[in-house]
């Protein structure tokens, strides 16, 4: 009969692969890595909350969105406003013709701090924002295009048009965005300087946690029957429709929750990193997240993570000797991994490495359990 | 448009459909009673699965009513007329063959249907008995742990009829389930629906006349998407309208 295992939260070999991970996030990189590389690999890891939202969306329920970092970017933005206003105490700004409004706004002749600025100097405001700005977004998107089941390659394309307009508003009102710039010269949180060594690593820690948390919150939903709705809707929308579910609802759900993810990332990379840019929300950025999610397995969590991490090492390494071959070297990756690998790192590791552990150690009596199984998305 | 008459649990009025000009359907009329078996039938092409597809909402009608207990289904959405109690089983097996026998029942299961619901559904006893139940009526309790993409075509068709009557819908619609089937399968099969029409009005598409005869109460035969002619099963074999159009082709 139904065994419970397939009903558990975290099955042993889960269990085991979300420890490795922590280890990894915890103790391995913070003692392998100077404070430079370790923040660093916390701005990889930025990517990875995007990259999770797309194992649900895309992996799980077939929605392919090439617009994550309008969501990215959202969430990044509403941290950024809240820092920048921090920032531009009119002690700071004296200089300026308007003293305590953002500089870039005083560069172009602002003279007052626009009201949807306002919310922003409140910090729960701001943490709210960072959520729920994503959310609405994807919300009306969602809304617009899954209740006139608008889907599949058009979907994809739509969501490409949206990183595309976004990043053209945020570049074209500069007076009130910071323009192609983004916003920049962040300093303190609370008074709290994020810009030293110790800052940087209390940010690395806290992202970690936030990780897992959205982690937990992903595979909550994986093992909930709307995990299981999910991958029915990807392979016959038709009888989970006439089973008596609004489809359109299950989609606007998945895909709102992936771009929660997604803003809870873009605001862990502009505390890290110290800026926010158009560079971050457009169509190169977004094609680039689906790749990370990809390349470490879109049926799997902790693949996605892995993902995020070992492209963007490979980027940083790479496009530092080869700038111009980087982006036909991630063209052909991304190829090389549709074609030959489709689930991916999670996918190599279920489907080769982990049985041929398992039988290597069969004969010294352990056996080996295979981190976040990727062969099957129904697990 | 219609007035919901309690002799009947379907009322199909005027029911026309056009694809760009073509009348798939056309001014169809038919009324079930309550725990009738009404069995279409029809050439390839005549519209039998466009009816279904425009009672439960698949398709959009052009013309006509359909008055399921008094509901105006052309006005709802496709998941109200589920909830509204009519089921409908596709011509080609439509399963989740990504998930096992166990899931693929327990989503057809008529609890949790809203996004919140399904993340708080949890499998409790009543569902699990309720799951084994079926499964055993479909002749599946024995692969209740197994991937769906892994049954036979016939299982799959089985498992099919499974999931609509897990949902116990007061109107279940079947199209062609025993196509492709072994003469083995056919037979259990029959033995199935005879069992599973009890209690409820059943629309079935069918070709196989020894089938028909078996389960039908009575027959509509659809010819260019208009009724040719409609009765028992003797009176339609021998029409000679319907004779003509079966010699005919
Ligand atoms: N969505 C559609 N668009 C255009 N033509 C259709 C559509 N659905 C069905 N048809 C046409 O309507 C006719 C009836 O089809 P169908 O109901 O599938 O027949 P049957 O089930 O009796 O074999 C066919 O000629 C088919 O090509
Ligand atoms: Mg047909």
């Amino acid at each position: 009969m139904m065994t419970n295992a397939s009903n558990r939260f975290l099955s042993r070999s889960e269990l085991i692969g979300f420890a490795v991970l922590a280890a990894i996030i915890f103790i391995v990189l913070p003692v392998m890595l100077d404070t430079f590389r370790l923040n660093l690999f916390g701005k990889y890891l930025t990517y990875a909350f995007v990259a999770i939202g797309l194992v649900l969306c895309w992996g799980a329920g077939g929605i392919l969105s090439l617009g994550q970092g309008v969501f990215f970017g959202l969430g990044g933005y509403c941290m950024a406003m809240f820092l920048k206003l921090e920032a531009s105490t009119p002690e700071n700004t004296a200089i300026q013709s308007t003293p305590g409004i953002p500089d870039f706004m005083d560069w172009n002749q602002l003279t007052a701090l626009p009201v949807w600025w306002e919310p922003f100097k409140v910090l729960p405001l701001a943490l709210l924002a960072v959520v729920l700005v994503p959310v609405v977004f994807a919300f009306i998107i969602g809304v617009a295009m899954f209740t006139r089941r608008v889907g599949g390659v058009y979907f994809a394309i739509i969501t490409q048009a949206f990183a595309a307009i976004l990043t053209i508003l945020i570049i074209g009102q500069q007076g009130y965005t910071g323009g192609v710039n983004g916003i920049t010269d962040l300093r303190t949180l609370l008074g709290w300087d994020i810009r030293t060594d110790e800052a940087k690593e209390v940010l690395y820690y806290v992202n970690g946690v936030l990780l897992f948390v959205v982690l937990f919150a992903a595979q909550f939903v994986r093992k909930s029957k709307l995990g299981r709705l999910l991958i029915a809707m990807r392979d016959q929308e038709d009888r989970v429709r006439f089973s008596g579910y609004n489809v359109a609802n299950f989609k606007i759900f998945v895909f709102c929750l992936g771009a929660a993810f997604a803003g809870i990332g873009g605001a862990m990379f502009t505390l890290q990193v110290g800026f926010m840019s158009p560079t971050l929300v457009g169509i190169v950025p977004s094609i680039e997240m689906v790749i990370f999610c990809a390349v470490g397995g879109r049926l799997s969590i902790l693949g996605a993570v892995y993902g995020a991490l070992l492209v963007n090492w490979a980027k940083t390494t790479f496009s530092e000797s080869f700038p111009e071959l980087w982006l036909l070297g991630l063209g052909g990756l991304f190829i090389a991994v549709v074609m030959a690998f489709p689930n991916g790192l999670a996918g190599i590791w279920a489907e080769q490495i982990a049985p041929r552990l398992a039988k290597l150690t069969k004969s010294g009596g352990a056996s080996v359990p295979l981190p976040d199984a990727a062969k099957s998305p129904a697990e | 448009m219609s007035v919901h008459n309690p002799n009947f649990v379907l009322m199909v009025e005027g029911l026309t459909v056009s694809f760009d000009g073509f009348k798939a359907v056309d001014d169809l009329s038919f009324y079930v009673e309550p725990n009738e078996c009404r069995v279409i039938i029809g050439p390839n092409g005549a519209g039998k699965t466009t009816v279904l597809d425009l009672i439960c909402g698949r398709t959009k009608a052009t013309a006509g009513s359909v008055n399921f207990k008094g509901n105006e289904l052309l006005n709802m959405r496709e998941d109200q007329i589920v909830h509204a109690g009519v089921g409908r089983k596709f011509q080609t097996p439509s399963v989740y063959e990504d998930l096992t026998v166990f899931e693929n029942l327990e989503l057809s299961y008529p609890k949790g249907h809203g996004v919140f619901g399904a993340l708080a559904f949890r499998r409790d006893d009543t569902v699990t008995a309720r799951i084994q139940e079926i499964a055993e009526t479909i002749f599946l309790d024995d692969q209740l742990d197994e991937k769906a993409a892994f049954l036979s075509h016939g299982q799959k068709q089985w498992l099919e009829i499974g999931m609509l009557l897990i949902q116990d819908p007061e109107l279940l619609m079947l199209d062609e389930p025993v196509a492709g089937m072994s003469v083995a399968e056919r037979k259990k099969t029959a033995e199935l629906l005879n069992r599973i029409i009890q209690d409820r009005s059943v629309i079935v598409i069918e070709h196989d006349m020894g089938f028909v005869e078996d389960i039908a109460t009575r027959v509509t035969v659809l010819h260019q998407g208009k009724t040719l002619s409609e009765g028992s099963m003797e009176r339609v074999q021998n029409d000679p309208k319907v004779v003509e159009v079966y010699l005919g082709h």
